[in-house]
């Protein structure tokens, strides 16, 4: 009885605190290019909370909401905007990641374009790293089966 | 955009956004996985010969990574022995890449090809990382990707594979490692991580222990990656029981990368004189280099399974280049370094070859090939293996005798008569490992036959073509860098030797 | 002593780095050797960390706006802690693939004891 009753409290409380921690890393995700934070550090809190969301409940409530195929495409998607972002610089004619060339399509000066382009960076690294860790953890979790109800 | 200005960029980014690429049209069509990932390694070949172009022409290339100049940015830097390598690398990736196809069909799941592919893309990036980069912590962060995908391919191959790749991580981990701890060690002293500046700054130092120990944590950390001898304990495991293209591409690739990590940190980051007048680490290397020549080659007689033999010589010529190395002159330094381009070859040759018995055979051990009559099974795959033993022994108009010769010759100028002796000696046990097995696919079987009633018609049973034309690039390739070797030398390796030799 | 003290940061890393290089090398269990290989991992950052460092209350690097005069003493040495960053990265993924090899030595052989598994290999032969 008192099982199932830690259960509840585990088990609202984190879905309570999911969607904090995912603002949170949202936070640090969108401040990294001019104070400390930045993608990694931001992916890895969207991740905990994914973790976190196994933990309480099982590998399928999380699983329901981000399939492998999703975390496979986040992973490619995430460094694509990286790599893209650094082949536009070298579109538009300067080196690559010279993001100051890219206020020849946004609507700001170069030294403003330089921390958008790094913006930009930010997001793709941490979504990238987000997908990452989730996988990773699904898949050690499972023991590279994926389909186990809980974790043990 | 101009692309002969961004090739260096270029052929690190390519794989890369190809190898996540691959992950998402895999989900959606498997067969494209293949064929992408051929294309862009043609692509990454042409753009690194345009390099070799460029520099040949014009000097040395310096890319700045985001407009930042050098001290503070990422420069990549490509003189003549970067290109070099980034050719060898690409090359033959594109070469194993296209071999890849029928060897990883039979040996792993249809539903993990995608990540076969991308895990492969993801090799060549770090590989070529490493080649082009002027940053030392760049390499390390290159060497690990290289790392990660190696011991993640490597886990993909027989029973054994998994332990292998453990023991290699373990390994591998420990020698990435060091090599950060000698970065570190430099960055205290120096405060820079640029090779250029490095170079500029630390004569002026060359007498602290700091120095001194960050150079001995470079030199430990980069043996443990190329398997150099008395640390080469997980290379034979690792790439025995790899699949055979991995050992083919890894084989033929880390290693040489590794040797040139190597010569970098000694001739560039410090001054040639570093490693001969204030540290004797020539001289221990050379003995090193002695001993794993040695030791190399007379475990390989031992070994009944073809590929571990392999991998035991390979043991040994990382002793050849290190040796080349350390004796410390011009014709020895020419040697290492074309040694560096013929063994690569020679070694994805073998190993493809081996891939393409263990294809239609299914087995590795020597004494089975008495009774496979391999030389009327697979004639054309065995023609090809016979090229490269010959080279591999040594025997001239072929690649190996070049090389081995510059090497000899070499160590001979500097009058380290044992050390030309280990390099004869290791040729004389390289013929009798290679003609052991040469005349089990050639006489034996001719012999045996004769007792037989002669009836049954031995069923030709020839490798698929996607095989035997990489197999023949390859043999190809060492006969032609064989007539060829003068013009290497003259038109590129003779740049590459470091000032005051 | 005095040498002990004044470069404490420096003993703590290399004792760390020997303990796990030490668990690494002896220790039997598999997941054993990684945790030893994680510690080793720590100590270096840690290393790397320390040298940023500056005496007398440095922070850090964040610049307000408005401010003109920037004072490098004030600031610790944001490079290394950079560095850092990326060697993290590769800790995990290194810590990642090495638990999943793990995981797929555990399926084969049903045991992660290093000596065990020479064992069944032994006996397979």
């Amino acid at each position: 009885m008192t099982r199932k009753l830690e259960n509840i409290v585990i088990q609202t409380v984190s879905r309570l605190l999911a969607p904090f921690l995912q603002i949170y890393a949202l936070y640090v995700i969108a401040h990294g290019h001019y104070s400390p934070g930045g993608g990694f550090q931001g992916g890895c809190i969207l991740a905990a909370s994914f973790i976190l969301l196994v933990i309480a409940y099982d590998i399928n409530a999380v699983k329901s909401r981000m399939s492998e195929k999703i975390n496979t495409l986040y992973t490619g998607a995430g460094v694509f905007i990286y790599a893209g972002i650094g082949l536009l610089c070298l579109l538009l004619g300067a080196n690559y990641l010279d993001y100051g060339i890219l206020h020849k399509i946004l609507p700001v000066g170069p030294v403003k374009a330089r921390a958008m382009g790094t913006l930009g960076v930010e997001i793709g690294v941490g979504l990238a790293v987000m997908a990452v860790m989730v996988s990773i953890f699904l898949n050690i979790a499972s023991g590279g089966r994926h389909e186990e109800g809980a974790v043990e | 955009m101009n692309i002969a200005e961004h090739a260096p960029i270029l052929i690190i980014v390519l794989p890369l956004i190809v190898s996540l690429l691959n992950t998402a049209v895999g989900l959606w069509k498997r067969d494209l996985c293949y064929p992408i990932a051929v294309a862009t390694l043609g692509v990454v070949v042409l753009l690194s010969f345009n390099i070799m172009g460029s520099v040949i022409d014009a000097g040395k290339i310096h890319y700045r990574l985001g407009g930042w100049a050098p001290p503070w940015g990422i420069e990549y830097v490509i003189d003549h022995l970067n290109a070099f390598i980034a050719i060898i690398v690409s090359f033959i990736s594109f070469i194993v890449a296209i071999y890849s196809k029928r060897s990883i069909e039979q040996e792993l799941t249809k539903s993990k090809i995608p990540y076969f592919y991308s895990i492969y893309l993801l090799l060549t990036t770090g590989l070529l990382g490493i080649t082009v980069t002027g940053d030392v912590f760049n390499i390390y962060v290159f060497l690990e990707i290289t790392s990660l995908a190696a011991y993640a391919l490597i886990a993909i191959g027989d029973d054994r594979a998994a332990m292998a790749s453990f023991n290699y991580v373990i390994m591998g981990t420990i020698g990435a490692c060091f090599y950060l701890l000698g970065v570190g060690y430099l960055y205290i002293m120096t405060g820079t991580l640029n090779m250029a500046d490095l170079s500029r700054l630390l004569p002026g130092l060359y007498n602290s222990t700091v120095i001194l120990a960050a150079f001995a944590f470079f030199v430990v950390g980069i043996a443990i990656k190329i398997a150099f001898f008395p640390l080469h304990r997980w290379l034979p495991d690792a790439y025995t029981h790899a699949p055979s293209t991995v050992s083919a591409l890894v084989a033929s690739t880390m290693t040489k990368v590794g040797a040139y990590v190597m010569i970098r940190i000694m001739f560039t980051v410090f001054e040639p004189r570093f490693s001969t007048e204030i540290l004797p680490m020539s001289e221990i290397l050379g003995w090193a280099a002695f001993a794993a020549i040695i030791a190399g080659s007379v475990i390989a007689l031992g070994q009944t399974d073809i590929k571990r033999m392999i991998s035991y010589i390979l043991v040994a010529e990382v002793g050849y280049i290190v040796m080349g190395v350390s004796i410390g002159n011009r014709t020895a330094f020419t040697g290492a370094v074309l040694h560096i381009l013929n063994d690569a070859f020679m070694m994805a040759c073998l190993f493809l070859v081996i891939g393409a018995v263990v294809y239609r055979t299914g087995t590795r051990n020597i004494n089975d090939f008495n009774g496979l009559e391999l030389n009327k099974k697979m004639p054309l795959t065995m023609a090809a293996f016979t090229a490269v033993a010959l080279s591999m022994i040594g025997v001239p108009p072929t690649a190996g005798f070049f090389s081995k010769w510059y090497l000899v010759l070499g160590a001979v100028v500097a009058q380290k008569w044992i050390f030309a002796a280990a390099l004869i000696f290791s040729s004389l046990v390289n013929a009798i490992l290679f003609f052991r097995i040469l005349e089990k696919i050639y006489f034996r079987a001719a012999a045996e036959h004769s007792y037989d009633d002669g009836h049954e018609t031995i069923v030709r049973n020839e490798a698929p073509v996607s095989m035997l034309v990489p197999i023949y690039v390859m043999a190809a390739g060492i006969l032609v860098l064989g007539f060829y070797s003068g013009d290497i030398i003259s038109k590129v390796i003779q740049f590459t030797v470091p000032e005051g030799f | 002593m005095e040498l002990i003290i004044a470069k404490y940061n420096y003993w703590i890393y290399i004792m760390l780095m020997m303990i796990g290089f030490y668990a690494m090398i002896a220790k039997k269990n598999l997941v054993k050797k990684l945790v030893g290989m994680n510690i080793f991992q720590t100590a270096i950052i840690l290393f790397f960390v320390s040298t940023a460092s500056k005496k007398g209350g440095a922070t850090i690097p964040i610049i307000h706006k408005g401010q003109e005069i920037i004072n490098p003493a004030h600031y610790m040495n944001p490079l290394p802690h950079v560095l850092m960053l990326t060697a993290i990265v590769v800790m995990v993924s290194t810590f990642g693939v090495a638990l999943a090899l793990a995981i797929m030595i555990y399926k084969k052989y049903k045991t992660l004891e290093e000596d065990e598994i020479i064992e069944i290999l032994r006996n397979r032969r």
